[in-house]
C-alpha cells in the first residue's frame, strides 16, 4: 500500500516531501510558520507577539518604528508629519512643557489623504448607497467560509473619525482591551465614557451591533476627515510609542456592523478573525488550526522602502530595494507548526523560508565564532544560509519576593544572601547550556538599544562581576560563600534549624527541557550548600502565586512595549508591587525602596538627557545593590534564512516587517529540488524482500499441501516448546 | 543513616510480602502449585520470569530509601541529616551518579559532542571538543581505549560469570537436596533438559544477566557506557534509575484496581438488583470518557493539589513520589472498568451453577459462598488480566509523559527520557543514545513481560484446555 | 428493535448527566473561573475588571452546584453546571471561551481526524485479517512461531518509538514524504501516509494474536474438519469456511471502536501537526478552555455510547440467534 503510494507520487512531483503545490512555491510568495494559533486578531485585544506578528501587516497604527534604524526610532506611517504635541493649563491657555500649572498635552495627526481600506464586502454598496450584504441573508452566511467569498468588494479612505471609533472600541469594556486601564490614566475623558458606554452596552444583547459613533470621548476630537487632536492628562512624552501600537490601528464602523450579524458569528467570520485595515496585507484565509494566509492589499498607499538609516554594522544588502514600492511579496502562507522538531527539518529542507526556533536545533547550525560572535556551521554556510542576530530588548530575571522572610527583606545580611545567589546563579553557563549563546547576562533591568543601558566598564554590576580585560567576568564563588557567609549562613547551613539553608523556587514546567534547566538550577544553589526545592506548575497558578506574593524565587521575563527605560525601571517601581496593589501590579518582586520610587517619579516623564541618564544610573546602582533580582540575561534573536530570501533585519518593536521582505522564487525551487532528491533504492529492497518471501511462502504451502495427504492432527501450533 | 520509607516503597514491599505470603498459600493446593508449575515449563516463560525478578530487584532495591548522615558532626549534639534522600541503588552508583559531565557526550566517548570555543595560554581562541571530566580520565593516552575497554570487559565477564557459577551451584544443590538427589545427578539432568522445569534455560538467562549486569557496572565506572545527557547526566544510571518507575507503574496500579474490580465485580454478579444497576451505571459512565481525557483531568486535579500544598513534603524526592503514587492511583481507578465487567458476567455465570445454588438454599451465606465458590473460580480471569495490564501500564507512562500528565519531570523515567530525546533527535548528528537506552531498557521489560503473560494466559485460560 | 434503540437512548441520558458531572468536578477542582478569565486574557496587564466582565458575559460568574441565593428548586438549577449541562444535550455546543463557534469547529477539525483515523482502521484490518489467515495456513510450522514472535515484538514497542524512528527515516532521511502538515482534500494523501502506516503497523502485532487466535478457534471445529475431508484446498477452506465464521467475533469486536474514530488520534495528530479532534482537545485541555473540553467529552461519551448500541445490533444482524428486547 505504502509503496503503491510512494510510486504514484514519483509520478507527479521530482520533491515527494513537497507540502506545498510547486506553483505556489514558483510565485512570490514567503512561506513561513506560527507556533500557536493567534487566540486575538482583533486589535482592541491583540497583545502578545504571534498575535501582533500576524495584524502589524493588516493594520496600520498612525505611526511605526523606521526600519533600519538604531536606536528605535519613530517616524510616520498614516500621517502627514509626527504629531505636534502642545500644551495646555486646565483654562486652556497654552503653556510651556514645564509649567506649573500645565494640566494636559494635545496631540495633533495630520493623515495623509487618499489612503485606502483593503477590499471588504462590509464596504459594498449598490447604486443607491444602500450597503449590499447589510443585513446578510442567514442562508447566503451560512455557506460562507471567509467574507472574500462574496462577489462585491469595495473600498473607502481613511478618515480620522476610524481613528477616534478605535480608542472608543478600546473603551467598551465588553471588548476586554488589555490597555484600557493603563489609558484612562492619560486619555481626558476615557474613564467617564468608558463607564457610560459600557453601562449602555451591557443592556443590549451580546452579538448586537452597538454604534459608537454617536458617543465622544472628551480629549479625542476628529477636527476633520484628516486631523485629530488626543488631550492626555499632564505630560506623558511616551504616548508616542503607543500611537506605533495596534491598539490605535484604525477601525472602520462599517465592517464592524457588518461582522455583528448572527449568520457570520456562527461561522467564526467576525473581526477577530478577518480583520480589516489598511495595511499592505489582507487577511485571505484564517484556519488557526493550520494555515493563515496574506495577499497584498491591491488599494494599499504609496510606501517605499527606505533608502537610508543603516545603522553602524549593517550590510549594504539591505539597501538592495531601497527605493522600490512596497510591499514586495504578493503573499505569505503561515503554516501552523507546533513542534520545533518538524519546524526545524522543514526548515533545513528548505520549505520555510526562515526560521527562528529552539536551542536545540541552533546546536548543529551556530557556533561562536573566533571573534566571540555567533557564527553558522560550516553544514548551514554550504547550503548558502544565512543569519542575523540581535540582543532583544527583553531582560529574563530571576526575582526575590521582597515580602518574603527569608529572601526578602532590606538589611544588610539580607542584601547579601541575595548578591550571594547572584553570583551562584551562572548565567554565563545557562546561556551556553540552554540558549546555545544566544543571549548576554545582564548587568541591570535595561537591555542593550534601550536609553540607559550603559556598555562596558561603565554598565558592569560591581556586585556579580568585574571587568576584567575588556569583558564582564562573574566574581568566584568563593566570593558568593563569603557573603552567604556574612549573611549568616556559613557553608548554607541556616542557624536556626542546623540543616541546610532550604529555599523554594517556582517554575513553570511545560516541555521537555524543563527539567534540565530545574536540575541546572538546583545545581547552581548547591554550589553554595542552599538546597533548592523546586515547585513546578502550570502558567496559570505560577501568575497566581506569583500576584499573591507567595512565591519566594521565580523565573520571568519582560520584553519592551516600547523602547523606553521606564518601561523597564516601572517593573521594580514600589507602587506597581503586585501584592501592594491587590494583584494587578506587574512589580512581582514586591520590591519597594523609597529611594528607587522617588527618582523612578522624576524620571518617568523626561526626555531623554544626560540628567535622565544620570538619575536612572542612580537608580541602577541602588537596585543592584539590592539585588532584588538576579539580573538573567537579554535573549539574542537568531534568524536563519534562505539564501533566496532578502531584507531580513531583525527588529523585535517594528512588527510591520513583511513588507520589506522579499523573495526570489526561482532559486528556492531550485534549491528545493537540490536537496530533497528522494532516496529510492530502499524501496527496490522492499519490493525485492517482498518478492522472494513470496515465493518462499507459495512454494512452502506446495509442499504442505503434498504432505497433508496424511491426516493431520488438530493441534494449535505454536505452543511454545 | 536515616531509613525513609516513601508511599510507594512502602506499597511495593508490602505487596511483596503479601506475593509471599500467597505463594505459600498456593504451594498448599497441590491443583494450583500444578498450574504455575505448567507455566514455567515452557522455556520462554522461564527466561521471561528470570529476567522479570531482575527488573524486580532493581527496582526493589531502588525502593529502599535513606538519608546519609551529614559529615563533620559535633558529638553529642543531635546528628544531622542530608537533605537528599538516596536509595540503595543510588548507593551502589554511586560513582558513576557522581560522573557529571558538562553536556552531551556519546557512548564510550571521550570528548564531547559538541565544540565549544576555548582559550589557550596565547590567548587565541580555538574551536574543539573538550575532553570529559570523568569518562577515560585513567587513560594516559586516547588510544589505549579499545584495549582498555576489552581488558575492563574481559575481567567483568570473568566476575560475572564466577559469580553466577556459584550461585547456580548453590541453587542446584539445593534443588538436589529437595528431590533426594546426588548433586552431580541433578546438574546432569538440567544439562540435559531433562530436569521437572528447563532449568538450563533459567541458568543461562542468569548467567547472560548477571554478566550484562557487571559490565555495564564496572565499565561505567570508567566511561560513559550509554552516554550522558544534556546537563552531563550518566545515561547508564537515568536508565537504571527508571526501571523502578516503569515497574512500579505496572505492578502497584494492578494492587489499587484489583480491590475495586473484585468486589465490585462481584457484587454486582452476585446480589443484582439495585447493586447491579448502580455498578453498572458507575463503570459505563467511566468508560464513556475518553480515556486520556479522564486520566489527564485527574492528574491536574492532583498536580494543583501538591502545588498548593508544599508543606507536605519535606523533600523533593517525597514530592516526586507522592506524585508516581498518585499517578498509579488514577490509573488504577480509571482501569478497573473492564475487568469488573468481565467478573461480573463470570460471576453471573457461576452464580447459576446448581451446586452455587444449592450452597445457597441451605443458607451458606453470602460472604462464603465468594470465598468458597467464587473466588477460587475467578482467579484465573484476575490473574491473565494483571499480567496482561502490566505490560500496557508500562507503555501507558511513556504516552502520558509525553503528553505532560506522567511522573513527576524531575523524576527519571523512561517517558521523560523519550519526551528529552525527541528534541535530541533533530539535532545533526543526532544524539540518538538516550532514545536508544530508553527502547532498549522499555523493550526487554515489556517484552519479558508479554511473552510470559501468554504463557499464564495460555495455561490458566480454561478456553485453552 | 427500535423500542430497543430508544431504550438504550433513554438509559444513555443518566450517563451523560454523570459524564457532565465529573467532567465538571474535575475542571474546577483545578481551575477557577478567574484562572480561565486569565489564560483568556492574556498574561500581560489583567486586571480584575477585566476579569468580572469576561466571567459575567460567559456565565462563569454562577456557583457551581447550588446557588444559596435564589429560591427554591431555582437554587438547583440556576447554577453553572445546570445551565451549562443542559445545552449540550441538543447539541448545542456554544462558543469556545476563546470566542470561536464550537459546533463549527468540531464540524471542520472531524476530517483530518477522520482521515487519518478511518485509513489506519481499514488498511490495519484488511492486513491484520490477512496476516493472520496466512499464519493460520502456515499453523505449527517455523514460520508461524516466528511470526508470533515478531508479533510480541512489535506488541512490545511503545507507540512513541515508532513514530519518531518513522519521522528520522521516511522524511529526514529518505525524503519520502513531509515531515508533518496537512492540506484538505486529495493533496492530504502524502501528508497521511506516514501516520497511517505507522498506526497500522503498531497495531500490527496485538491485532495477528487476536485474529489468529480466533480463526484457530473455528478451524478446529468439526465442520471445517468435515469440508477438509471433503479434500478441499487449505485455502478454499480457509475463505469458505473460517473466514465467514471468523468474521462474526471479529466485527462484534471492532464495532464498538467505530465512532470513537471521529475523535481522532492525540499522540498522531500532534506529531504530524494535522489539525483534527484529537489536537483540539489536548490544546484545549492546555488552554483551560472549559468549554472545549466539555463539548468534546461530552461528543466522545455519546460516540462510545452509539457504539456499544451498534455492538448490540452487529450482534443481531450477524448472530441469526441473538435476540434484542
Amino acid at each position: 500500500m505504502f509503496m503503491l503510494s510512494v510510486g504514484l507520487m514519483a509520478g507527479c512531483a521530482d520533491q515527494w516531501n513537497q507540502p506545498y503545490t510547486d506553483e505556489a512555491v514558483g510565485s512570490n510568495t514567503l512561506f513561513t510558520a506560527f507556533s500557536a494559533p493567534p487566540k486575538h486578531l482583533d486589535p482592541v485585544r491583540a497583545y502578545s507577539s504571534n498575535e501582533w506578528q500576524i495584524i502589524s501587516q493588516i493594520l496600520e497604527p498612525p505611526l511605526q518604528y523606521h526600519y533600519l534604524k538604531r536606536p528605535f526610532t519613530l517616524e510616520p506611517l498614516t500621517l502627514t508629519e509626527m504629531p505636534s504635541v502642545r500644551y495646555f493649563n486646565a483654562e486652556g491657555e497654552a503653556v510651556a512643557q514645564t509649567a506649573e500649572d500645565l494640566a494636559y498635552s494635545q496631540f495633533t495627526l495630520n493623515l495623509k489623504p487618499g489612503i485606502q481600506f483593503q477590499p471588504h464586502p462590509a464596504f459594498a454598496r449598490d447604486a443607491d448607497g444602500a450597503f449590499i450584504y447589510f443585513p446578510l441573508a442567514e442562508r447566503q452566511a451560512a455557506q460562507l467560509r471567509s467574507p472574500f467569498d462574496l462577489p462585491e468588494l469595495a473600498t473607502r479612505e481613511l478618515t480620522a473619525a476610524d481613528y477616534a471609533y478605535a480608542v472608543k472600541r478600546m473603551a467598551l469594556r465588553q471588548n476586554h482591551s488589555p490597555v484600557l486601564d493603563t489609558m484612562m490614566n492619560y486619555i481626558v475623558g476615557l474613564r467617564e465614557f468608558s463607564e457610560q458606554v459600557s453601562a449602555e452596552r451591557a443592556d443590549q444583547p451580546r452579538e448586537a451591533f452597538f454604534d459608537l459613533r454617536p458617543y465622544q470621548i472628551d480629549g479625542v476630537e476628529v477636527v476633520n476627515d484628516h486631523q485629530l487632536r488626543i488631550r492626555i492628562e499632564g505630560v506623558y512624552p511616551q504616548f508616542m510609542y503607543w500611537l506605533a501600537m495596534n491598539f490605535f490601528a484604525p477601525v472602520p464602523w462599517e465592517v464592524e456592523q457588518f461582522y455583528a450579524q448572527p449568520g457570520l458569528v456562527a461561522r467564526n467570520i467576525n473581526f477577530n478573525t478577518f480583520p480589516v485595515g489598511t495595511g499592505p496585507f489582507y487577511l485571505a484565509e484564517n484556519n488557526p488550526n493550520l494555515r493563515m494566509r496574506l495577499v497584498r492589499n491591491p488599494v494599499f498607499h504609496e510606501q517605499f522602502y527606505p533608502e537610508s538609516g543603516l545603522a553602524y554594522n549593517m550590510p549594504d544588502t539591505l539597501l538592495r530595494d531601497a527605493g522600490k514600492r512596497l510591499p514586495l511579496l504578493d503573499e505569505v502562507v503561515y503554516t501552523l507548526e507546533k513542534e520545533s522538531v518538524p519546524y526545524w527539518n522543514k526548515f533545513l529542507q528548505g520549505y520555510y523560508d526562515a526560521s527562528g526556533v529552539s536551542s536545540d536545533s541552533f546546536d548543529q547550525a551556530v557556533q561562536v565564532s573566533v571573534s566571540g560572535e555567533l557564527d553558522l556551521t560550516g553544514e548551514m554556510a554550504e547550503k548558502g544560509i544565512q543569519m542575523r542576530s540581535g540582543i532583544e530588548p527583553t531582560v529574563f530575571y530571576l526575582a526575590f519576593n521582597m515580602l518574603d522572610e527569608l529572601v526578602g527583606g532590606y538589611s544588610e545580611s539580607q542584601q547579601k544572601l541575595r548578591q550571594a545567589i547572584s553570583i551562584a546563579v551562572n548565567y554565563e553557563e545557562f546561556i551556553s547550556i540552554f540558549m546555545n549563546e544566544r543571549g548576554m547576562a545582564a548587568q541591570g533591568p535595561i537591555p542593550p538599544g534601550i536609553f540607559g543601558h550603559l556598555e562596558g566598564e561603565e554598565g558592569v554590576n560591581l556586585y556579580v562581576h568585574d571587568w576584567v580585560n575588556g569583558e564582564y567576568q562573574r566574581k568566584s564563588i568563593d566570593t558568593a560563600r563569603a557573603l552567604l557567609a556574612q549573611a549568616g549562613y556559613p557553608n548554607g547551613l541556616n542557624p536556626a534549624t542546623g540543616r541546610p539553608l532550604q529555599l523554594h523556587y517556582d517554575a513553570v514546567a511545560t516541555g521537555p527541557d524543563d527539567r534540565a534547566r530545574m536540575d541546572w538550577m538546583r545545581k547552581q544553589f548547591e554550589e553554595l550548600g542552599i538546597e533548592l526545592v523546586i515547585r513546578s506548575t502550570d502558567y496559570n497558578r505560577f501568575q497566581d502565586k506569583v500576584r499573591k506574593g507567595d512565591a519566594q524565587i521565580f523565573f520571568w521575563g519582560w520584553g519592551a512595549d516600547y523602547p523606553d527605560p521606564e518601561n523597564f525601571l516601572f517593573l521594580l517601581y514600589g507602587p506597581n508591587g503586585s501584592v501592594a496593589t491587590g494583584g494587578s501590579g506587574i512589580n512581582s518582586a514586591n520590591y519597594a525602596n523609597p529611594e528607587f520610587d522617588r527618582l523612578f517619579e522624576q524620571m518617568r516623564n523626561m526626555e531623554n538627557s544626560p540628567e535622565r541618564l544620570a538619575i536612572i544610573q542612580e537608580m541602577l546602582e541602588i537596585v543592584r545593590q539590592d539585588a532584588a533580582w538576579v539580573f538573567g540575561m537579554h535573549p539574542r534573536s537568531l534568524a536563519l534564512y534562505h539564501s533566496w530570501y532578502h531584507n531580513v533585519w531583525p527588529n523585535r518593536l517594528a512588527n510591520n516587517s513583511v513588507k520589506y521582505l522579499s523573495v526570489d522564487p526561482e532559486l528556492r525551487l531550485q534549491k528545493q529540488a537540490e536537496w530533497n532528491r528522494p532516496v529510492v533504492w530502499p524501496l527496490w529492497l522492499t519490493a525485492l524482500l517482498i518478492l522472494v518471501l513470496s515465493i518462499w511462502a507459495v512454494s512452502a504451502y506446495r509442499a504442505r499441501q503434498q504432505q497433508r495427504i496424511q491426516p493431520q492432527s488438530s493441534n494449535t501450533g505454536g505452543r511454545n516448546a | 543513616m536515616m531509613w525513609v520509607w516513601l508511599w510507594t516503597d512502602i506499597m511495593v514491599w508490602g505487596l511483596v510480602v503479601a506475593l509471599v505470603a500467597w505463594g505459600w498459600t498456593i504451594s498448599r493446593s497441590p491443583q494450583v502449585k500444578a498450574q504455575w508449575l505448567a507455566i514455567f515449563r515452557s522455556k520462554i516463560a522461564m527466561a521471561s520470569a528470570i529476567i522479570l525478578l531482575f527488573y524486580l530487584s532493581i527496582a526493589l532495591l531502588d525502593s529502599l530509601h535513606f538519608r546519609l548522615a551529614l559529615p563533620d558532626q559535633t558529638p553529642g549534639q543531635e546528628r544531622q541529616y542530608a537533605g537528599q534522600t538516596t536509595s540503595a541503588l543510588d548507593w551502589v552508583f554511586n560513582e558513576i551518579r557522581s560522573q557529571t559531565e558538562r553536556t552531551y557526550s556519546a557512548p564510550f566517548a571521550l570528548k564531547e559532542h559538541s565544540s565549544s570555543i576555548v582559550k589557550d595560554e596565547a590567548g587565541r581562541v580555538l574551536q574543539q571538543h573538550l575532553d570529559l571530566v570523568h569518562a577515560g580520565a585513567h587513560l594516559a593516552d586516547p588510544s589505549q581505549r579499545a584495549s582498555d575497554i576489552t581488558q575492563k570487559s574481559l575481567f567483568a565477564v570473568a566476575v560475572a560469570l564466577a559469580l553466577s557459577g556459584l550461585l547456580i551451584s548453590l541453587h542446584l544443590a539445593w534443588r538436589a537436596r529437595a528431590l533426594g538427589r546426588r548433586f552431580g545427578e541433578q546438574a546432569g539432568l538440567v544439562i540435559k533438559g531433562k530436569a521437572d522445569l528447563p532449568w538450563r534455560t533459567a541458568y543461562l538467562t542468569f548467567s547472560l544477566g548477571l554478566v550484562i549486569l557487571a559490565w555495564l557496572y564496572y565499565l561505567g565506572h570508567y566511561y560513559h557506557v550509554l552516554g550522558t545527557d544534556k546537563v552531563g547526566g550518566d545515561v547508564l544510571y537515568q536508565s537504571f534509575k527508571s526501571v523502578r518507575t516503569g515497574v512500579l507503574i505496572g505492578v502497584l496500579t494492578t494492587l489499587v484496581m484489583l480491590p475495586l474490580a473484585l468486589i465490585l465485580g462481584i457484587s454486582a454478579g452476585l446480589f443484582r438488583g439495585w447493586v447491579d444497576d448502580v455498578i453498572q451505571y458507575l463503570y459505563t459512565t467511566l468508560n464513556s470518557i475518553p480515556g486520556i481525557l479522564l486520566i489527564a483531568a485527574s492528574v491536574l486535579v492532583m498536580q494543583t493539589i501538591i502545588t498548593n500544598n508544599p508543606q507536605w513534603f519535606e523533600t523533593a524526592t517525597e514530592r516526586a513520589d507522592f506524585r508516581l503514587l498518585v499517578l498509579v492511583l488514577i490509573l488504577g481507578l480509571t482501569s478497573w472498568t473492564s475487568l469488573c465487567r468481565l467478573l461480573r458476567a463470570e460471576t453471573l455465570k457461576i452464580s447459576q451453577v446448581e451446586y452455587v445454588t444449592a450452597a445457597r438454599a441451605f443458607g451458606v451465606s453470602r460472604f462464603k459462598i465468594i470465598t468458597r465458590h467464587i473466588l477460587p473460580n475467578v482467579m484465573h480471569i484476575v490473574l491473565i488480566a494483571v499480567v496482561l495490564d502490566f505490560s500496557a501500564l508500562v507503555l501507558a507512562e511513556a504516552v502520558l509523559s509525553y503528553v505532560g500528565v506522567g511522573v513527576d519531570p524531575t523524576m527519571h523515567s523512561w517517558g521523560n527520557m523519550i519526551n528529552q530525546a525527541r528534541l535530541e533527535m533533530a539535532r545533526e548528528p543526532m544524539v540518538w543514545w538516550s532514545l536508544f537506552s530508553a527502547f532498549v531498557f522499555m523493550f526487554i521489560l515489556v517484552l519479558a513481560a508479554n511473552l510470559f503473560s501468554d504463557r499464564v494466559q495460555r495455561v490458566l485460560d480454561p478456553k485453552n484446555n | 428493535m427500535m423500542a430497543y434503540i430508544v431504550r438504550r437512548l433513554i438509559y444513555a441520558i443518566p450517563i451523560l448527566i454523570g459524564v457532565n458531572f465529573i467532567t465538571f468536578v474535575l475542571f474546577f477542582m483545578v481551575n477557577t473561573p478567574d484562572d480561565m478569565a486569565r489564560a483568556q486574557l492574556g498574561a500581560k496587564q489583567t486586571t480584575p475588571e477585566l476579569i468580572a466582565s469576561w466571567k459575567a458575559e460567559r456565565g462563569y460568574d454562577k456557583p457551581l452546584f447550588f446557588n444559596a441565593e435564589q429560591p427554591g428548586l431555582v437554587k438547583l438549577s440556576d447554577t453553572l453546571f445546570v445551565e451549562q449541562s443542559l445545552k449540550l444535550f441538543v447539541f448545542d455546543f456554544g462558543k469556545s471561551d476563546a470566542g470561536r463557534d464550537i459546533a463549527s469547529d468540531i464540524q471542520e477539525r472531524m476530517w483530518p481526524s477522520l482521515a487519518i483515523a478511518l485509513p489506519t482502521f481499514a488498511i490495519g484490518l484488511i492486513t491484520t485479517i490477512t496476516l493472520a489467515l496466512l499464519i493460520v495456513l502456515f499453523r505449527a510450522t517455523v514460520l508461524d512461531t516466528t511470526a508470533m514472535v515478531i508479533a510480541v515484538m512489535i506488541m512490545s514497542i511503545s507507540g512513541l518509538f515508532y513514530i519518531i524512528a518513522g519521522q528520522v527515516l521516511f522524511s529526514k532521511i529518505l525524503h519520502w514524504v513531509p515531515i508533518s502538515g496537512y492540506e484538505p482534500g486529495w493533496a492530504s494523501v502524502k501528508f497521511l501516509i506516514l501516520p497511517v502506516l505507522i498506526g497500522v503497523f503498531a497495531g500490527l502485532g496485538a491485532g495477528t494474536r487476536w485474529y489468529r487466535s480466533i480463526f484457530l478457534e473455528e478451524i478446529n471445529r468439526d465442520y471445517v474438519r468435515t469440508a477438509r475431508a471433503k479434500g478441499l484446498s487449505e485455502i478454499s477452506v480457509l475463505f469458505k469456511h473460517v473466514l465467514r465464521n471468523g468474521m462474526l467475533p471479529i466485527l462484534t469486536g471492532v464495532v464498538v471502536v467505530i465512532p470513537s474514530l471521529f475523535m481522532g488520534s492525540l499522540i498522531m495528530e500532534s506529531f504530524f501537526g494535522i489539525p483534527g479532534l484529537g489536537s483540539y482537545t489536548i490544546d484545549a485541555i492546555n488552554a483551560q478552555d472549559f468549554a472545549i473540553v466539555k463539548a468534546m467529552v461530552f461528543f466522545g461519551a455519546v460516540l462510545y455510547i452509539i457504539g456499544l448500541i451498534l455492538t448490540d445490533i452487529s450482534y443481531t444482524i450477524f448472530d441469526p440467534r441473538v435476540r434484542l428486547s
